[in-house]
């Protein structure tokens, strides 16, 4: 069980790898990544994150227990970049076991959801176009209440 | 005395990311109200409380959240994590 809110890239490879080998009793493995998008029509030049460090990792651990206590999980693992980061780089990492696939891909997906809209981080994004920070979408809200 | 923290937008509309004040307030609002007297930054940065967040001592609150034993507020605007 990690949980790391880093400046320094991963290695999407490396995480996945070190993770299997350390849960043979998971038959299943879910793993999401988040990368920075670039968009043909307003190509980024870059994104610049920025976190509440002390709440963000609370946060983070406290969606963990929940997913815990909800799903026959074995393990999960989340990484979290904060900082300058180019298109094309791994912003965020989900990876969860568990016996079987429906419950890692649920906690997984439920991690996510929560990491969108209730972990304290805020994106901004310099493009050609100007600088401007990252709105939050209704549709996220939308996702959160799925797991009422 | 209370550590107030801001972040993303409304950090750059004050000015700065941190500061310690001395307040009587009780609820968050009533602090919100105080902070806005404090300059134009800070007035901009309050104008629509509709999109304000806020933590008490790193816990979720709302406006009306007791901020009467609070060591360290922060004002943020919605989170967009993942």
């Amino acid at each position: 069980m990690r949980v790391s809110i880093q400046q320094k890239p991963f290695s999407l490879t490396n995480e996945l790898e070190s993770f299997t080998a350390a849960n043979t009793a998971a038959g299943a493995v879910v793993s999401f990544t988040g990368i920075v998008r670039s968009e043909p029509e307003n190509p980024l030049e870059y994104m610049l994150i920025e976190h509440y460090p002390g709440m963000t990792e609370k946060t983070i651990i406290k969606f963990m227990e929940k997913a815990a206590a909800r799903w026959n999980l074995k393990d999960y693992l989340i990484i979290h970049r904060f900082g300058k980061l180019n298109p094309g780089e791994n912003i965020v990492l989900v990876v969860t076991s568990s016996k079987h696939r429906r419950d890692a891909f649920d906690a997984a997906d439920y991690l996510m959801d929560y990491l969108k809209s209730r972990a304290p981080f805020w994106k901004k994004e310099v493009s050609e176009k100007g600088v401007g920070w990252v709105e939050s979408k209704p549709s996220d809200e939308i996702a959160l209440k799925r797991w009422k | 005395m209370v550590k107030v923290l801001y972040f993303s937008w409304i950090r750059e509309r004050i000015g700065h990311s941190m500061e310690t004040i001395e307040t009587d307030a009780k609820k968050v609002n009533d602090l919100i109200q105080e902070l806005k007297t404090k300059g134009d930054g800070y007035n901009f940065a309050f104008s629509k409380p509709s999109v304000i967040c806020v933590a008490i001592d790193q816990e979720l609150g709302d406006m009306n959240s007791d901020i009467s034993k609070a060591n360290e507020i922060a004002f943020f605007p919605p989170m967009t994590g993942g």
